[in-house]
């Protein structure tokens, strides 16, 4: 009987230790909600979420959230336009065309390519990237939403990459032997039959790597500068979102002030975002499994 | 007509992964190029100085190890706790599937986020203030997801005959758990700790957000001492305008990347070895 | 071999069995089954079990695989308890004691009823510490040299410690298949059990090793309630002194291993020993 009870009380232990991820959820709901609420009883919900000026840290605070989350937007589309085509392209020929030696020499290479520290990527932007564009685009500022967007995108390529191709692998042999059948090519193949078999799920890879962008932070912060404005002008400084957040944090921010709670507040606003996208892409994935099992 | 598009679709293809492969090989050959001069045994040993060329990793370096090790005493027993617990005792139960989607939530939540939930629970509301325990207490709850996944695959890897031979001599549960099953997959879920460690150890916006880390000109002395670590030491230089110390930053990036590759090293090799003991 | 010829080797193989009077039918009830329904989910796999096993002989559990014997088999130590979503219906009773209730420590169960499984499974440590691991967790070894004298004596009992006895603290992996099929009975020898459950265990063994094995089974027999799940019916007729055939989840027959063999009550027995079926 003793030892039934040891048996209790250890799978109640693990059980504890599984249920701290839940309890890591509610933290952070609960640490972001508490902070955006003291912010919100000074600055009204309306005004920080359609205010086109973001200038907490003046004498004459402004709160609208507008600049930063343009900012964001801006960058994470350069990424996405780096990675989404590319990482697509590598995925089908990874998938379809690649013999098994060079897909067993890319795809750590690729893994690599992921594990590489963000920070390390934020410098490549500012001392490579940007002085490489700035030769092609002279009025480009040396703080600017293009280099770390392409930077970004060079790093999400990866994830795009290796979750397409196994949304594309997924896809039935006997699908693409019909088409081969047919007399199709493989490129016909590939883009009018696997592509179109493997959508939903290429699709929550997509958007999986969107929410990846916007959450990204130290390559904007390093390359793209600390200017919160409204602009689709890949050329000139701005702010995101995340970089605000490292910006506050830098500075000594006394607990309690409203300047300390601003950072919580667009914390939020990007938890919501990217828990959004996560839902989307997961109930998205679920679908393609559903359709291939 | 129909090959020739082959032919080109394949080459645009091949090119994509040609210039991701280059981007890597750029970006290590420009950090090569800026760091390697400014990489000597000095630049190792001496700590953060105002003077670029006296400069030193070595606060930042001793910062990383610290709140690296400290990370796996937490998230190694944490997240493998919760791993067994998925795998081994509640796979049926609504509870299980719960934290499960849970886990799957947690995993695409930005790294920043978790910065601000250390910069509210532990540094404010625990009072750790910014020490390593704060940063350690942060990014093991950043690292549990990904140790909590890859220890359920090692579990996964030892044979149910084994757990059968031991609950047929009379084992609890528990006994077969400790004694048989978490002896065999000890070195895939090393090798999953380490690999998800080495993503940790580059990890920068969780830890500035804990707030004020960028300069602490001294290694720690202790799990309650302020610290910095070698990413944010590259930020700090990045972010300052002179030449020299971009030079610096990309001496400290070469640092970063050694320490990194020794553990992904460590981690393939204890996965070879593990590969092969399961082999015979 | 040809089907014909296959009735006549059964029979020479009870004439085979050591001449040995066959089974005292008036040995005392081990385990009693009663009406045991099995499920996998949805799916009945045993329907409707009642079976009284005796002590001290060998039982065997012959059938076409699928049968139910295997499963059947592992109701009786309740080994299909960690198989998620499987439900149990009516009594198993070990020595009078039903096993399902719900005050029945499993744990204490499976001490008293061990089992050894068609594919050997040792553990990847030394030989030495697969033997002691069961008396170890069970508490059973109070001091060093009681724990070596017990796993020595486990090893002989099994026949295998004069192979293994200048290599105990080398892995058992390193063993041969019959080795380590050995290897596993000394193991649940080792906490000294009442009723050993053996499933299919000769199944991926050489002759030669086979052999060895059934050799043993007759050695233990004594000391043991032995029950065999075989898909070999020369084995079954060989070593047992009972044997209960199945058929799509249910026994058929029940009775002295010489009269299943030679003449079966049952048309489908008869014609699944005489080879027509299954």
């Amino acid at each position: 009987m003793r030892t039934r009870r040891l048996e209790w009380v250890i799978e109640h232990a693990l059980l504890a230790c599984a249920a701290l991820s839940v309890l890591t959820t509610a933290g952070i709901i609960a640490v972001l909600a508490v902070e955006t609420a003291g912010f919100l009883r000074e600055v009204p919900v309306l005004e920080f979420l359609t205010g086109t000026e973001w200038t907490p840290l003046f004498a004459n605070p402004r709160f609208g959230v507008l600049p930063l989350v343009a900012g964001t937007v801006l960058v994470s589309a350069i990424a996405m336009i780096v990675a989404l085509p590319m990482g697509l392209l590598s995925a089908i020929y990874l998938s379809e065309y690649a013999p098994d030696g060079l897909r067993r020499v890319v795809k750590p290479v690729l893994e690599v390519l992921a594990g590489v520290p963000t920070v390390v990527y934020g410098y490549f932007a500012l001392t490579s990237v940007t002085p490489l564009l700035q030769r092609v685009f002279p009025q480009m500022s040396g703080f600017n939403a293009l280099s770390p967007g392409i930077v970004m995108g060079i790093m999400i390529l990866p994830l795009v990459s290796s979750l397409a191709e196994d949304a594309m692998r997924a896809v039935p042999r006997g699908l693409r032997e019909g088409a081969y059948a047919l007399g199709a090519t493989r490129m016909q193949t590939a883009l009018q039959v696997v592509l179109p078999a493997a959508f939903s799920g290429i699709t929550a890879a997509f958007i999986l790597a969107v929410s990846r962008a916007v959450g990204e932070t130290m390559i904007v912060a390093i390359a793209a500068g600390q200017q919160p404005r409204l602009t689709a002008n890949p050329f000139v400084p701005l702010e995101t979102m995340t970089a605000y957040i490292v910006q506050v944090s830098l500075g000594d921010t006394p607990q309690g002030t409203l300047e300390y709670r601003t950072i919580f507040a667009v914390g939020m606003l990007l938890f919501l975002m990217t828990f959004g996208l996560n839902l989307v892409s997961t109930w998205l994935r679920d679908r393609f499994r559903e359709e291939y099992s | 007509m129909k090959s020739r598009a082959d032919l080109v679709f394949r080459i645009l293809a091949l090119s994509t992964l040609v210039f991701s492969l280059g981007t890597l090989a750029a970006l290590v050959i420009d950090v090569l190029t800026d760091g390697a001069d400014r990489l000597s045994w000095s630049f190792l040993t001496n700590l953060a100085s105002r003077h670029p060329e006296e400069a030193g990793i070595f606060h930042a370096l001793a910062g990383s190890i610290w709140v690296i090790v400290l990370t796996a005493m937490l998230a190694l027993p944490l997240g493998v706790s919760a791993a067994v617990y998925l795998e081994e005792y509640g796979t049926r139960s609504r509870v299980a599937r719960f934290i499960e989607i849970n886990l799957a939530n947690l995993a695409a939540v930005p790294s920043i986020i978790y910065g601000l939930l250390g910069l509210g629970v532990f540094v404010r509301l625990m009072g750790m203030g910014r020490s390593v325990m704060a940063g350690a207490c942060t990014l093991a709850l950043l690292v549990l997801p990904v140790v909590i996944l890859s220890t359920r695959e090692a579990l996964r890897t030892v044979p149910g005959s084994i757990r059968e031979g031991s609950y047929a001599l009379g084992a609890t549960r528990w006994q077969t758990i400790w004694h048989q099953v978490l002896p065999m997959a000890f070195p895939g879920i090393l090798t999953g700790l380490i690999l998800s460690l080495s993503r940790a150890i580059g990890e920068t916006a969780p830890l500035i957000t804990l707030g004020a880390l960028t300069y602490v000109p001294f290694a720690p002395d202790g799990i309650w001492s302020p610290f910095t670590v070698l990413p944010i030491q590259v930020f700090n230089w990045v972010s300052r305008p002179q030449a020299a110390f971009k030079e610096n930053a990309a001496a400290g990036i070469l640092v970063l990347m050694g320490l990194l590759l020794t553990m992904n090293a460590v981690a393939v090799l204890l996965r070879d070895r593990f590969q092969r003991q399961n082999r015979t | 071999m040809n089907r014909a010829s296959r009735p006549l080797s059964v029979v020479a193989g009870l004439a085979q069995h050591r001449g040995q009077p066959h089974a005292n039918v008036e040995a005392p009830v081990k385990i009693e089954a009663d009406r045991l329904n099995f499920y996998y989910g949805a799916k009945r796999a045993l329907d409707g079990i009642s079976i009284r096993i005796r002590a001290h002989l060998v039982t065997a559990f012959i059938g076409p695989s699928g049968c139910g014997k295997s499963t059947f088999l592992r109701t009786l130590n309740r080994m299909n308890d960690i198989i998620p979503a499987t439900r149990v219906e009516g009594r198993v009773l070990l020595d009078g004691r039903p096993i399902y209730a719900p005050d029945v420590d499993v744990v204490a169960l499976r001490r008293r009823v061990g089992m050894v499984f068609q594919k050997s499974n040792p553990f990847p440590k030394s030989i030495f510490e697969n033997v002691a691991y069961g008396l170890r967790i069970n508490g059973l070894a109070g001091s060093r040299s009681e724990l070596n004298d017990r796993v020595e004596e486990s090893l002989r009992q099994a026949a295998i410690f004069d192979e293994v006895k200048d290599r105990l603290h080398e892995s058992a992996l390193a063993l041969s298949g019959g080795q380590q099929q050995r290897l596993c009975i000394a193991r649940a020898l080792a906490i000294r059990p009442e009723v050993l459950l053996m499933d299919e265990p000769a199944s991926a063994l050489d002759p030669i090793a086979t052999q060895r094995i059934e050799e043993l089974i007759y050695d233990l027999k004594s000391s043991y309630t032995i029950v065999i799940v075989t898909h070999n019916m020369q084995q079954a007729a060989r070593v047992s002194d009972f044997t209960a055939f199945f058929w799509l989840g249910r026994l058929i027959e029940y009775d002295r291993t010489d009269r299943i063999f030679t003449a079966p009550a049952e048309k489908l027995t008869e014609d699944y020993v005489t080879g027509r079926c299954g």
